[in-house]
């Protein structure tokens, strides 16, 4: 099994990092480009960036974010949000993102993740799931997408998803521990990798995510600080964990 | 300076390669023929890659047989070998003999950093397929990580999304063009 991967979340919003509660109120928190490469030179094994506004407006904007980071950043990085068709995450891979991540347009239309892993490749389709009780919530998980979330990650699985980036929303952003049953129930029902989001307060919490998932997603964490990530890192290699 | 042509088929992540090396100093051209180093990328699936490469099969199989280097990344090695199992079964140039099959791992497809050996350096792995040919000269956890046959050089891994490591590699390979 390739090294356990930290992978930083970034949410964007028209071109910049954005910080915000419940998508309201959003604070501007600098650069993805710059944010983006103090985290690759902290050690990050990958990066997701996460459009939060997925307008039509903010779409161009995506695309100039993804060529832009290509730029300067020499790790891989995934894309995320707003993506409906294969003609919009083309358009993020050309620019020089590897991944893209689809949630809501994929449970709304299950055969675009087909589509996507037929003309991009198994590898570069991430399925995000956003899930609470073991139930699939969609839009931003504003809503119940009336899916038992390990009979979906199966079906996303059997339509050539590449990765699985599961956010469990009881956790996210409480700081109390991923929901290690909800992850070890998954890496059971499928054999693609998984990307554990949602819950971690501390080393220990990221340390026992790895165990049952490959990566872990690191978002309030780190709080927009590479040097948050740098000493994460030293705390996990010190509880055993096997870092790059 | 060295020159660099990619051979493009639609498919691939053909920028993230242009970047890198021109971040080391290179000349990214478009004559496939001429250029110092010639570099076939690759993600997507190998029909696909095969049937988008049209022409330039042809003048990497030149290229080879006057050993000229060519550097064929991720599905570029497994395109260079005599044939895939991916999408039913491709022909693949015939470049280095051997064939790609199903990649057996634990997790499918096989995604993250994995050491190289020998060497030990850690790069980036996106794979559901993998190398079976005896030009393997270097293993990732079992699997064929760095292929050489005459002046081809082909990696499992993304050098160009492999960090300073990578980056290193490249410039090795761009010295030896």
């Amino acid at each position: 099994m390739p090294l356990p991967r930290l992978i930083p979340c970034l949410d964007v919003a028209g071109g910049r990092v954005v910080k915000g509660v419940r998508f309201r109120e959003l604070r501007d928190v600098g650069d993805p480009v710059e944010l983006g490469a103090a985290y690759s030179d902290g050690g990050a094994d990958e990066l997701v960036f996460l459009d939060i506004a997925a307008t039509v407006e903010t779409k161009e904007a995506a695309v100039d974010v993804a060529a832009r980071v290509a730029e300067h950043v020499t790790i891989p990085f995934t894309f995320g949000g707003g993506i409906r068709s294969v003609d919009d995450a083309t358009a993020l891979l050309e620019a020089g993102a590897d991944k893209i991540s689809v949630n809501s347009a994929a449970l709304a239309r299950p055969e675009l993740i087909e589509e996507l892993a037929r003309s991009l490749g198994t590898q570069a389709v991430v399925v995000a799931i956003d899930t609470e009780g073991g139930r699939v919530r969609s839009h931003a998980a504003t809503r119940d997408a009336a899916r038992d979330t390990v009979e979906w990650a199966k079906e996303c699985e059997a339509r050539g998803a590449g990765e699985l980036l599961v956010t469990s929303i009881d956790r996210d952003g409480t700081q109390d521990g991923y929901d290690l049953e909800q992850l070890a129930a998954l890496r059971d029902a499928v054999s693609l990798p998984v990307i554990a989001s949602g819950g971690a307060g501390n080393a220990r919490h990221v340390a026992d995510a790895l165990e049952v998932s490959q990566a872990a997603l690191l978002a309030s964490i780190l709080h927009e600080d590479p040097a948050r990530l740098v000493t994460l890192r030293d705390e996990l290699r010190e509880l055993g964990v096997p870092l790059r | 300076m060295t020159t660099v042509a990619i051979a493009r088929y639609g498919a691939g992540n053909v920028r993230s390669v242009e970047l890198a090396v021109r971040r080391l100093g290179a000349e990214v051209v478009d004559d496939l023929e001429a250029a110092d180093l010639a570099i076939l990328p690759g993600v997507g699936s190998a029909r696909s890659a095969m049937d988008g490469l049209g022409d330039a099969a042809d003048v990497l199989r030149v290229r080879h047989a006057e050993g000229r280097a060519i550097l064929g990344i991720c599905l570029g090695l497994q395109l260079a070998l005599d044939e895939s199992e991916e999408d039913g079964g491709v022909a693949g140039l015939g470049l280095v003999p051997g064939r790609a099959v199903r990649l057996e791992s634990e997790r499918v497809p096989r995604i993250g950093w994995a050491t190289v050996d020998p060497g030990g350096e850690a790069y980036w792995f996106a794979h559901s397929y993998e190398a079976v040919t005896d030009a393997t000269v270097a293993t990732s956890e079992g699997h064929a990580a760095i292929v050489e046959s005459g002046a081809f050089t082909g990696v499992q891994f993304h050098p160009e999304k492999s960090g300073a490591a990578g980056l290193r590699f490249l410039d090795r390979c761009l010295s030896r063009a």
